[in-house]
């Protein structure tokens, strides 16, 4: 019941952003030592894996403390086994970002790695909450380091791009505020382990906006172009990788279990709603002029595949959604940082000025080629089970949402291989410089391990789909 | 043979401290030499501030049963001791930030004694029980005010902010007299046990009356409409006086409001319940609308400063007890954010020689940046983010609001928080987004003015907001504990 395991995972970050904020070492240390408390946060991480126990169902490292008493808010923490998987990507996809950040050299390093680290603490907090107002003050916490992460190290139009991110996602959590908060006094408790089911449509609408558009879903996506290309690289990766898995996190964990009656009556508006976005945004990545809109509208139509699996309402849909969130998170991260490396090369990400990479720099183009055809859901590949576990799930829903999700999966393959065939083959396009190197070893040694935690999830991606279901299925049947 | 009442000094202690140091400081003004009168000045004030909070947590400690003294012209109960508390916390700090302003010999000694005098009225006027003391204590503090805003005669726009408030604020001095007045002649009592027990429910001159006693208040806790003078006063006032002004008045006149409103009119609950929850829709529309279109900072926090006052009315509206314990618990980090960010557009202030405007704030994130990180908490913690007081503080005043039926007034908090996002975040961007070129460095050269005592001031404000995050448990005890002293 008092496990410190969770609570660790959450403070550590939190404090070596504050230890990063006023240590005195020069730039490069402060990278180093953001580097190193990043890593130790995977570390203790990969101890968390050790020590779960897969064979009981329910929370564990759980910890529950009283906040204050007379609304019921508490300190209660703790891990599901899909939970353990959500952290787990974050806290690798958080330390490749740092250490890209390091590599990069970013200015003003004490603020951007203090940031950085505080990011990741509030993510694991978000995944970990099980007390809906500390959820809500986590889910709030995410948006003040990107905030700054975006205005200051963003691109010219950055100004524009904070102003509209924050705009839509405030509105989308202060309707979760409210919906909390009425919820919560209903309820007597904000424990989201001890609440009952609730039958309120407006509540529900109050929580699906929210993650709605955090995730994003069509309609609710228009923050996504501008945030994701005025981002630095790494930024966009941790926005698409973990932050927006966020809103799919609680779709799974608030608004399934404690919602069951509104989910089944909306049911066919939400798979909808994924279907579109699924459909429109692999259009929208086939027609985008650059690496980076690719990638960012692919993982539009991705986050609408995961919700047809969330609300397929079935363990097959289920675990193919958490599976498929992994994987998409290490895939979309991996994608930015080498969009970010390829604009390193060549100040732009057009298509129409890149090409013919692949020519004497055969780390890069092995890398792009790599994680693109995981990416497009190649058979073998653990994309590929994750999607085929959702469309098997969907397809009990009905037979046309999986035609829906099998003709995705034939846009996603055209809209990658004509991205990677944009940067990497063709004619050499006038932005690529002779001079334009092959990734050196620390790019590789930021990239290499998140391409083998795909290989590695190829090889067995029952390693996720196969530790999660007993928990997935006890919150939905619920 | 006039029989004299019997007096009890221990209460009137945390008034008479301050008044006893205000006294001290007129002496100053005239026997200190001039070399030295500013930091004697400074450490009378300071010393009368902490005296006054010391006897008023003691008394606290000492008034577990609300009684009536003075022949019940005075209460001595925690719910004034809290107040007074939080005022005298708040007068310290402005003690603080005010000590490097530029100020004239000649009336830097009469600066703090005012400043004294002000506090001391509010810790009078918050443990006001008849009409007469109320209306006192309201002038007390008021006319020292008054003098505060004008005081700087170096500052542009200082006399003419001063003037205004003056103006305004004896209209709603009058407003409360005449109310007081026509209260008085209903039902023939003046202390507020009485008046509530007199009867006289929905009698339409009674009635008159409660509406103009809430406006006369409603003008010095600045809610909209009765707020016009709030920003002219608080961009021209001397950024310390502001400072002050905005925590420690906000905190005087809304624990007053909800003591006479619950002590004196108990049975017309049902319609102050109403007019305070549309006055307080009005503050949160016209104070965030406003505050988008504002460059100068100073203006901004004056309009955000309406608007958190529509937020504690929405605790009062819900007149319950839980939305007194979010009203006692929402004034302690609003207090600590106000005054932190003030002193923090003081800091600026001084080392431009220039009124803070959005413009010039560029930069100020990366030259100082203890300063403008507090400054980027106490934004984040009005708008309502987590990690700050303000977060706790908004849900207590949702769930009361929710709690007490005013569902739609959760709706109107929410949008307008939602608008405020972007004045709020306006600042921060403006310390930290532009490009380096339009850095505006401070004119003099070379390393910004180092201010010991406002960097303490700052950080002083800065635990407070964050830590009435973290420790909300003891928070609410002691709110829940002064908010049992009133009668419901």
């Amino acid at each position: 019941m008092n496990d410190w395991l969770t609570t660790i995972l959450i403070v550590l970050p939190v404090a070596g952003a504050l230890l990063v904020a006023i240590a005195p070492l020069t730039t490069y240390w402060l990278g180093s030592l953001a580097a190193l408390i990043s890593l130790v946060e995977v570390g203790f991480w990969i101890t968390s894996v050790g020590r779960f126990d897969f064979g009981t169902k329910g929370l564990q490292f759980e910890q529950h403390a009283s906040w204050f008493s007379d609304l019921h808010v508490s300190w209660h923490v703790g891990q599901y086994a899909f939970s353990l998987w959500f952290v787990g990507m974050t806290v690798v996809v958080m330390a490749a970002c740092t250490i890209y950040g390091w590599w990069a050299g970013r200015d003003r390093a004490r603020a951007y790695f203090a940031l950085m680290l505080l990011l990741t603490g509030a993510i694991v907090g978000v995944f970990t909450a099980q007390d809906l107002l500390l959820f809500y003050a986590f889910f709030e916490a995410m948006l003040i380091p990107l905030y700054v992460l975006i205005g200051v190290w963003g691109g010219s139009q950055r100004m524009r791009a904070t102003i509209t991110f924050v705009v839509y996602t405030v509105v989308g959590s202060l309707l979760m505020l409210a919906a909390i908060i009425v919820f919560g006094l209903q309820e007597g408790t904000f424990d989201m382990t001890k609440m009952t089911p609730s039958t309120n449509d407006w509540l529900f609408l109050g929580f699906l906006v929210a993650f709605a558009i955090k995730s994003p879903l069509f309609p609710l996506h228009g923050w996504l172009p501008i945030t994701y290309r005025e981002s630095p690289a790494e930024v966009s990766a941790v926005l698409s990788g973990v932050v927006g898995k966020a809103g799919l996190y609680g779709l799974l964990r608030i608004v399934i279990p404690l919602f069951p009656q509104p989910v089944h009556d909306w049911r066919v508006v939400i798979l909808v709603l994924g279907s579109v976005s699924l459909i429109y945004g692999s259009l929208l990545a086939f027609r985008a002029p650059d690496f980076r809109g690719v990638v960012m509208y692919s993982s539009l139509a991705q986050a609408g595949l995961i919700v047809l699996g969330l609300f397929a309402n079935n363990s097959l849909g289920f675990d193919g959604a958490v599976l498929q969130i992994v994987n998409h998170a290490l895939v979309s991260a991996s994608l930015f940082l080498l969009a970010g490396m390829v604009e390193r090369r060549t100040s732009t990400g057009e298509f129409a000025l890149l090409g013919g990479m692949a020519r004497g720099r055969p780390a890069l183009a092995t890398t792009i080629m790599t994680v693109g055809v995981i990416s497009l859901a190649v058979p073998l590949s653990t994309t590929f089970a994750g999607e085929f576990l959702i469309l098997a799930g969907a397809f009990q829903q009905g037979w046309a949402w999986a035609v829906v999700g099998a003709v995705a999966m034939v846009l996603a393959a055209m809209y990658m291989l004509r991205a990677i065939s944009g940067v990497l083959h063709q004619d050499v396009g006038p932005a690529v410089p002779d001079a334009a190197t092959d990734l050196r070893l620390g790019e590789l040694a930021i990239v290499v391990p998140l391409v083998l935690c795909l290989v590695g999830l190829s090889a067995w991606p029952n390693l996720i789909s196969g530790h999660t279901n007993t928990n997935s299925q006890e919150l939905v049947a619920r | 043979m006039i029989s004299k009442p019997h007096v009890d000094w221990f209460a009137l202690a945390p008034s008479l401290s301050l008044l006893a140091a205000t006294g001290l400081l007129l002496f100053a003004a005239v026997f200190v030499p001039r070399t030295s009168r500013k930091p004697v000045s400074a450490l009378v004030a300071f010393a009368g501030f902490v005296a006054s909070g010391i006897f008023a947590a003691y008394l606290m400690d000492r008034s577990p049963v609300p009684m009536a003294i003075v022949r019940d012209s005075m209460y001595r109960d925690r719910w004034g001791a809290f107040a007074q508390v939080l005022l005298a916390g708040s007068g310290a700090i402005a003690v603080l930030v005010a000590y490097s302003e530029r100020l004239r010999d000649e009336y830097v000694a009469e600066y703090y004694a005012l400043l004294t005098a002000a506090g001391a009225g509010m810790a009078f006027f918050v443990s006001a029980a008849n009409l007469m003391t109320l209306f006192l204590g309201l002038e007390w503090f008021s006319i020292a005010l008054y003098v505060l805003t004008a005081i700087d005669i170096d500052l542009i726009g200082s006399l003419e902010a001063g003037l205004k408030y003056l103006v305004v604020g004896a209209v709603g001095s009058a407003t409360l007299l005449f109310g007081s007045a026509l209260v008085y002649g209903i039902t023939g009592e003046l202390s507020f046990d009485k008046i509530a027990a007199a009867g006289h429910a929905h009698d339409a001159m009674l009635v008159v009356g409660l509406a103009m006693i809430i406006a006369g208040l409603m003008f010095k806790s600045s809610a909209a409409p009765f707020h016009m003078w709030t920003p002219d006063a608080y961009q021209g006032a001397p950024t310390p006086v502001t400072a002050f002004m905005s925590s420690a008045t906000k905190i005087a006149a809304l624990v007053v409001t909800y003591r006479v409103l619950v002590t004196a009119f108990p049975h017309d609950e049902s319609l102050w319940r109403w007019a305070i929850a549309v006055i307080a829709c009005i503050s949160l529309a016209w104070g965030n609308i406003a505050a988008l279109v504002q460059r100068n900072v100073k203006r901004i926090l004056a309009y955000s400063s309406i608007s958190h006052a529509g937020f504690m009315l929405i605790a009062i509206a819900a007149a319950s007890r839980l939305g007194e314990r979010a009203l006692l618990y929402y004034l302690v980090p609003y207090a600590a954010m106000s005054l932190g960010a003030f002193a923090v557009v003081a800091a600026r202030e001084r080392e431009l020689r220039a009124p803070v405007t959005l413009q010039n704030l560029a930069g100020f994130g990366w030259e100082r940046p203890f300063l403008a990180v507090s400054m980027w908490v106490f934004m984040l913690g009005m708008l309502g983010f987590p990690l700050t007081g303000g977060f706790i503080g908004k849900f207590y005043v949702f769930a009361a609001a929710y709690d007490s039926g005013f569902w739609w007034l959760i709706i109107a908090g929410v949008v307008a928080t939602m608008i405020s996002a972007y004045y709020y975040l306006g600042i921060v961007r403006a310390m930290y987004f532009r490009d380096a070129a339009e850095l505006q460095l401070a004119p003099a050269g070379g390393s910004p003015p180092r201010d010991l005592l406002l960097t303490t001031a700052v950080l002083a404000a800065l635990v407070v907001t964050v830590g009435s995050f973290f420790a909300v448990q003891p928070l609410i005890d002691v709110a829940r504990s002064a908010a049992n002293a009133l009668p419901l």
